[in-house]
């Protein structure tokens, strides 16, 4: 069997089980502190787990392997690209490390830096290399050695808008042809949605959610996600719904209608989302909302920060999902 | 109105210039208090260490209200802190040569009270089992002595020189009393020291005479300083030492008396 | 139409944060004083015709040359021995750790003599693994050159050690757990990624050891004796000669004062400016 099967606990951090087939993109998203990096941590064997990490038909857990051993390639958060060596010499390190004559590694680690867009950046020291050229070197490094696993935390954190943008391309690209299993930890919907097969969401230690980018869009199951993807989500007896903003109506006096899908509170803060202003208000005894009005209505209703308002949305305007995960 | 941060560092500062002042006054006040108690400070060689420790009790239970205080160091460290105005009464010095080397600080003419000479000592157990000068002098030995910038260094040189021995030290101390510590700590095979250290070290050491040695003796001069705070005290303390009761307690312990 | 050229325009002094308080002011410049008057006073004071005389004469010579070469054996040992030893301080987490690291540092506090009265008790001719090592071997290392670089090294390797274990904690371990991530045993790892990055540490060390085994004199007069050629370095001469004739020794200790300087501030700019 290739791929990637897991089912881990580091006590008091993360308990999870996924499992992934040769080739597959797996987003792991969730709130800061959720374990997306532990999880990381945990299949690169930087931290002590119990449990069953199976790469490629092997358990790296029993006994457990050392992360040289692993066949892993990281790019943390901070990239961590060695300060002291150009960046040819850092995509050749892996190779090297592994018993490859210099001058076989650096033909090698060129290829690499070519195919990633930087080929004529080889002799610059990481100082010298922008956010975004810097990546791609940090990439470069870690898809040289031809890992199993691929670990990316946070790839494009901190970069401009563009040059996100166009390395999220370049990614793609090599992402479908890379044949390992690729774990990308990541804070935006984007990422997900454009690179990956498969979406675990990771909440407080556990995986609250999984399925196609398209199915944990559609129905949320962590308040987290539901914002990433602009949704609101609320539990009803033993049923999630989840709704758009657009669904909702506000009023100023508590409306007719199910009281069920009624809620009161007042406006924390607006922001304009494209040709309507979304509402976030926080409710007395429900979760946070987002609630889409005109700008017209807002003027009208006088919707500042600090309004009691009255949001209600009909249910049919809801999807309902079961609890259980 | 005067807001109360300002008024807090205006006390701040107020506490920490009463502190300065107060911490001077105190300085000034310690140096020269007189008062009811007298101190007598003496600068003595190294070899004077058990003699001068015994005289200046003595001084003491004669002299009620007075104080001794002793410093004992190499002669030329002494010298040179007499020179430089030490606050100090009186010097003695193993050597003619160091006591001529502070003749500006002294006053008066110095007078000579004892004399000594060299022996060899080894370790009362030592490892090398040296018994005798010839060890050293053939160089069997591991010795140490005196730099030669000390009276018994210098002693010691001219002493090698008549008698031609060219084995060399393995060390050179900077007092005689380090010479002494390493072999009784049997740190050094023998050790050229001065008679009087050899009997105060009594059964911890070997001792073996010099040929030579006691032709070439030292003499020790003592003599009141200038900068002396009570000059009439400081000639009382040499008085004893040249007296009756000083040569008794400088012969027991070994010196020559003139 | 013609404009008449504008006044030249200068930038006015950056608006600083405020005049430095007296309170900082006055007891700084007090304890710049203390350290620069008396350098000056024995600048001023030094017979500096005397040095031609000095430097002629073979005691000053084999003095000078034995400080040059027991200071440099000195930084040598210090960094085979030391660096590993903060190596492993900083990475590897043993039973003992913090109580080592503590040990470590005790020669910094202890008083030179001391130190030499320590070194004497373990290595003397009676000392706990002297005496046995003179039993079978016949050897003694007091009174010897070696001693000299063992009392050195003995009072400049906590120096040498807090600052690499420093430079070490600081760059941190994330380098090393990518470089692992890649493949790299340990040492392929200390070799080619954590010692290059702590080579400024490292001079930073060496610098430091290097000036504390120069100026070295109570645990070297103690454990190591001293005699012109073998032990008497030049701190043990000048306080020898300080005895005899203190102008003297104000040249002496003017030329070790200008030797030193002299290699700190050629250092400086190749080894202690970070790259």
């Amino acid at each position: 069997m290739t791929g990637l099967s897991l089912d881990v606990e580091v006590p008091g951090r993360l308990s999870a089980a996924l499992d992934a087939a040769a080739g597959d993109v797996v987003a792991v998203i969730g709130p800061n502190g959720a374990g997306k990096s532990t999880l990381l941590s945990a299949v690169a064997g930087l931290l002590p787990v119990a449990g069953r990490v199976e790469v490629a038909g092997r358990d790296w857990n029993a006994p457990p392997l050392p992360v040289r051993d692993r066949g892993v390639g990281l790019v943390p958060q901070d990239r961590s690209l060695f300060p002291h060596l150009t960046a040819l010499e850092n995509v050749a390190f892996g190779l090297r490390a592994r018993g490859e004559r210099p001058a076989t590694a650096r033909v090698r680690a060129q290829e690499w830096l070519d195919r990633l867009g930087v080929g004529d950046l080889g002799r610059r020291r990481p100082h010298a290399l922008s956010g975004g050229q810097a990546q791609r070197v940090a990439l470069a490094r870690a898809l040289v050695t031809d890992p199993a696993v691929l670990l990316l935390d946070e790839p494009f954190a901190g970069l401009d808008v563009g040059v996100a943008t166009s390395l999220r391309i370049a990614l793609a690209e090599h992402l479908a042809s890379y044949s390992g299993v690729t774990l990308l930890v990541t804070h935006d919907a984007l990422d997900a949605l454009t690179l990956a097969d498969r979406v675990v969401v990771v909440d407080e230690g556990r995986i609250a959610q999984t399925g196609t980018p398209h199915e944990v869009a559609a129905r949320p199951r962590t308040e987290h996600v539901a914002r990433l993807v602009g949704l609101n989500v609320v539990p009803d007896g033993d049923v999630r719904r989840s709704f758009p903003p657009s669904a909702v109506t506000v009023s100023l006096a508590r409306p007719e209608g199910s009281a069920r899908l009624t809620w009161r509170g007042r406006v924390a803060g607006t922001t304009p989302h494209g040709d309507a202003l979304r509402l976030l208000v926080t409710t007395e005894d429900g979760p946070e909302l987002l609630a889409d009005v005109t700008p017209a209505a807002a003027v009208d209703l006088g919707l500042t920060a600090g309004r009691e308002v009255w949001l209600t949305v009909k249910a049919t305007a809801t999807t309902t999902d079961s609890m259980r995960p | 109105m005067r807001s109360r941060g300002s008024l807090r560092s205006h006390l701040g500062r107020r506490v920490v210039a009463v502190a300065i002042v107060g911490a001077l006054a105190l300085t000034g006040c310690s140096a020269g208090a007189g008062g009811d108690e007298e101190t007598l400070t003496v600068l003595a060689a190294a070899s004077l260490t058990e003699t001068f420790t015994e005289l200046a009790d003595e001084f003491e239970a004669e002299h009620p209200g007075v104080r001794v205080r002793l410093a004992f160091d190499s002669s030329a460290t002494l010298a040179q802190q007499a020179l430089e105005g030490a606050p100090a009464d009186v010097l003695a010095t193993a050597d003619a040569r160091t006591m001529e080397l502070a003749s500006d600080a002294v006053s008066g003419d110095p007078r000579t009270f004892a004399s000594n000479s060299l022996v060899l000592v080894a370790p009362a157990d030592g490892r090398a089992g040296v018994d005798g000068f010839d060890d050293v002098a053939s160089g069997r030995a591991a010795y140490v002595a005196c730099v030669e910038t000390a009276p018994c260094g210098a002693l010691w040189s001219a002493l090698a020189d008549e008698q031609q021995v060219e084995a060399e030290p393995v060390s050179l101390e900077v007092d005689v009393k380090a010479v002494l510590a390493r072999v009784v700590a049997d740190e050094a095979d023998a050790g050229i020291v001065y008679a009087t250290d050899a009997v105060s070290a009594g059964e911890d050491v070997a001792t073996f005479p010099i040929p030579g040695a006691d032709a070439l003796t030292t003499t020790y001069p003592i003599a009141v300083l200038e900068q002396a705070r009570e000059p009439d005290l400081a000639q009382e303390f040499v008085e004893l030492v040249l007296s009756r009761a000083g040569r008794d307690v400088l012969d027991a312990a070994g010196f020559s008396l003139p | 139409m013609t404009s008449a050229p504008s006044p030249a325009r200068t930038p006015a002094r950056a608006p600083s944060l405020g005049r430095p308080p007296l309170l900082l002011l006055v007891p700084g410049s007090v304890g710049a004083a203390l350290l620069v008057v008396p350098l000056v006073a024995l600048l001023l004071d030094t017979p500096w015709s005397d040095l031609g005389a000095q430097l002629a004469d073979p005691a000053v010579r084999d003095a000078l040359w034995l400080s040059g070469l027991t200071s440099a054996l000195t930084v040598a040992l210090c960094v085979l021995l030391g660096t590993p030893l903060a190596w492993l301080l900083a990475r590897v987490d043993f039973p003992g750790r913090r109580l080592l690291r503590g040990l470590v540092a005790v020669p910094l506090v202890l008083p030179p003599v001391v130190a030499g009265v320590a070194l004497v008790a373990a290595l003397g001719r009676n000392g706990l693994l002297g005496g046995p090592l003179h039993d079978v071997t016949g050897w003694t290392i007091p009174y010897t050159t070696t001693a000299v670089v063992l009392a050195h090294t003995f009072v400049s390797l906590p120096f040498f050690v807090l600052s690499v274990e420093g430079a070490l904690r600081t760059a941190g371990e994330r380098f090393d757990v990518v470089a692992a991530t890649l493949g790299a045993d340990r040492w392929t790892t200390f070799s080619r990624v954590t010692l290059p990055l702590a080579l400024p540490g490292v001079a930073a060390g060496c610098v430091l050891a290097w000036a504390r085994s120069l100026g070295e004199f109570g645990a070297t007069i103690t454990f190591a004796g001293n005699f012109p050629g073998t032990t008497q370095t030049m701190p043990s001469l000048i306080y020898t000669t300080l005895q005899a004739d203190p102008a003297a020794a104000r040249t002496l200790s003017m030329l070790l004062l200008v030797v030193s300087i002299g290699v700190l501030v050629g250092l400086r700019r190749r080894w202690l400016v970070t790259s």
